[in-house]
């Protein structure tokens, strides 16, 4: 097996008071337990179809999230369970869409990767690589017409920036100074592939910035480091009225899909990102300077584990939607929203 | 006595009328504005309604139309213009797999109210990427309106019909039609609907049904089938998806035998579509086996001769009325 190198660890202070940095923690527990459960679940044949975890990768929607307004949209993959979570959209509705359940957020037609939320301005769930970036365009297009203070949070993994769509996105909003965040969650894999057996170019700054935007790379493992650097990056969209893009590091601990046997990666990376996981190194740096303690670490935890409890409960309470009802919706009903 | 306009003009006064009505309304796409539209329907709105609203793209159909898409989920009322429908296939993810899509697979929480326009069909000797009547795939797909507005009245009336539609809607005009000439009425601008097929021409003997550009040879085969003593009913779908299934099966019933006509290559056409339909509920009203003329299966060539030979035209059309009549002399 060959030695497998990684940046060192996240490390170093943790300069938030006390509530934000037991706030960043307990986002991140809660997908990290939700998205357990899930696998179980799956195990179970509770889930079905597809189903992607963001295990690893939680530090970027946990620092990202906590920078966005309520007027923001937000527009994600289909690995975006936890970024519906820390919306505020209800575990209850998350767990019961993957169930299939008419409580879930989608009335059970979306499933894991179709997760939507019209009051929380979340717009999925976009299945189609690269697909959700001309949409949050013209998200931030409207916004911009409309004279409304507000940006467009776009995720996306490096993957999408194999797509056109992802130049023509960033083409339009550099063109018409939209007020889009791009947000490339470079998990290194788009599926099976490495990202430099997929692009010539693996710098994905240098993509943006062919492009006039404005970029920053992050240490996705590091939630102080994302949070910081989107709070800023956010700043600077709602201010400059521009796009920008920030490239996350980051690197999922489990397969693509529970379809993938992961046979495209060394064992020994796998073990050697996990040395840098998210929530036990920031826990580490929390415990060291005094800001957190193993009570308080257990009770976050317990609370997480709380919510998955309730929100299995939910989803198990669930109904199934009524087969009359298969066509409903494929067009506006009048009088509806 | 009404006021002679072009279907160009029709369009654009459509175009003119939205964007004054309602200030969620904007046109994008390629040389829309500077340009002033490829096929000139834009002309004069830049000067009159301003870059923002007015708003020439890139070549970047996913890019645009995503985009647009984007922006009737943010709340605006798009117009989106793609020059013809073979570069539209640039755009298909958008439209299918998001505007189609979004409001079912997310429970129905979100309408977009897109319009998408573009132009359609061959005839000008354009070549084979610039030729296809690619608007019954678009008709398969649930989730959208599919709209070929044929004459002046709905070239002038189906915009706005198509803006207050909550869902997205597809206009597909026919290249060879933005010279047609032709009246309108004076005063308050037509109102049609946009869910209803048209006889176009009444008749008695066979039913031709038609679409967009090929409705106009298909009222001419009418006439020389009259000349024979074969009357003719012509209908136009108008609307190609959700189809108009009542309109079509009375006319079928009246007339016992029917010719599809359209300007798409024939296997898995919407042609196919709308006999299967016929098969399916008037069989039995039927005296004789289901005609069509379509495109021939091939490229659309460049030389006049040949690309004339591969589309529909009015002696195929009055060849296949006969042909089910009986009557091949």
């Amino acid at each position: 097996m060959s030695e497998v190198k990684v940046p060192a660890p996240p490390n170093g202070p943790v300069p938030w008071d006390k509530a934000l940095a037991h706030s960043l923690l307990s986002d991140m527990l809660r997908i990290r337990r939700m998205e357990e459960k899930c696998a179980q679940l799956y195990g179970e044949q509770k889930i079905r179809g597809f189903l992607h975890l963001y295990i690893g990768e939680e530090a970027v929607a946990s620092g990202a999230l906590r920078a966005m307004r309520p007027e923001d949209n937000i527009v994600a993959t289909y690995r975006e369970h936890g970024h519906a979570l820390l919306r505020g959209m209800p575990m209850g509705v998350i767990m019961a869409e993957m169930f299939g359940k008419q409580e879930g957020c989608s009335r059970g037609r979306g499933g894991s990767m179709h997760l939507f939320n019209r009051a929380a301005r979340f717009y999925g769930g976009q299945a189609i690589v690269g697909g959700g970036l001309p949409l949050a365009a013209g998200l931030a297009l409207a916004d911009k017409m409309g004279g409304r203070q507000a940006l467009t949070a776009c995720f996306f993994g490096e993957g999408a920036m194999d797509e056109g769509a992802f130049h023509e996105a960033v083409n339009l909003a550099a063109l018409w100074q939209l007020p889009v965040l791009f947000l490339c969650e470079n998990n290194l894999y788009s599926m099976g592939m490495a990202l430099a057996l997929a692009e010539s170019q693996t710098d994905l700054c240098a993509k943006a910035t062919s492009y006039g935007v404005a970029t920053v790379r992050v240490d996705g493992m590091d939630v102080v480091a994302v949070h910081e650097a989107v709070q800023r990056a956010a700043h600077q969209v709602r201010t400059g009225g521009a796009p920008v893009f920030v490239e996350l590091q980051t690197y999922r601990f489990r397969a693509h899909s529970m379809f993938d046997p992961d046979l495209y990666r060394d064992k020994n990376e796998v073990e050697a990102w996990k040395t840098r996981g998210p929530i036990h190194t920031y826990t580490a740096r929390l415990k060291a300077q005094g800001s957190l303690s193993e009570e308080e670490f257990l009770a976050l935890d317990a609370a997480a584990q709380a919510e998955v409890d309730a929100a299995v409960a939910f989803a198990e309470a669930g109904t199934w939607e009524q087969v009359e009802d298969l066509l409903r919706d494929v067009h506006t009903l009048e009088g509806a929203p | 006595m009404g006021r002679r306009i072009s279907y160009r003009e029709a369009l654009r006064e459509a175009l003119r009328e939205a964007l004054q009505a309602d200030p969620r309304v904007f046109l994008m796409g390629e040389d829309v504005g500077r340009y002033g539209g490829t096929y000139a329907v834009s002309k004069g709105l830049l000067d009159e309604f301003g870059p923002e609203r007015i708003r020439d793209t890139p070549l970047s159909e996913l890019g645009f139309v995503g985009a647009g898409i984007g922006a009737a989920l943010g709340g605006m009322r798009p117009i989106v213009e793609v020059m013809t429908v073979n570069f539209s296939l640039l755009a298909l993810d958008p439209i299918v797999n998001t505007a189609a899509m979004l409001r079912h697979m997310s429970g129905g929480q979100f309408s977009v109210p897109v319009v998408i326009r573009m132009a359609t069909g061959a005839g000008r000797q354009v070549g084979a990427q610039h030729s296809n009547s690619f608007e019954g795939w678009y008709a398969h797909v649930p989730g959208i309106k599919v709209l070929a507005p044929a004459t002046i009245e709905d070239a002038r009336g189906m915009l706005s019909a198509a803006l207050a539609d909550p869902d997205p809607v597809l206009i597909f005009e026919h290249a060879q039609l933005y010279n047609l000439e032709g009246e309108l009425p004076e005063g308050a601008p037509p109102v049609v609907d946009i869910r209803s097929a048209c006889i176009r021409r009444e008749g008695s003997d066979v039913s031709l049904i038609t679409h967009g550009g090929s409705l106009y040879k298909t009222l001419r085969a009418a006439d020389e089938l009259a000349a024979l003593g074969i009357s003719a009913e012509v209908v136009d779908l108008r609307v190609l998806r959700p189809l108009d299934d009542a309109t079509i099966m009375a006319s079928v019933r009246k007339c016992r035998r029917a010719v599809v006509v359209d300007e798409a290559w024939r296997s898995g056409s919407l042609a196919a579509e709308v006999m299967a339909r016929i098969a399916e509920q008037a069989f039995f009203d039927l005296d004789a086996p289901l005609g069509r003329v379509c495109s021939e299966e091939v490229p659309i060539p460049y030389a006049r001769h040949m690309e004339e030979a591969a589309l529909p035209q009015v002696p195929k059309i009055v060849a296949a009325a006969q042909a089910v009549m009986g009557n091949n002399t």
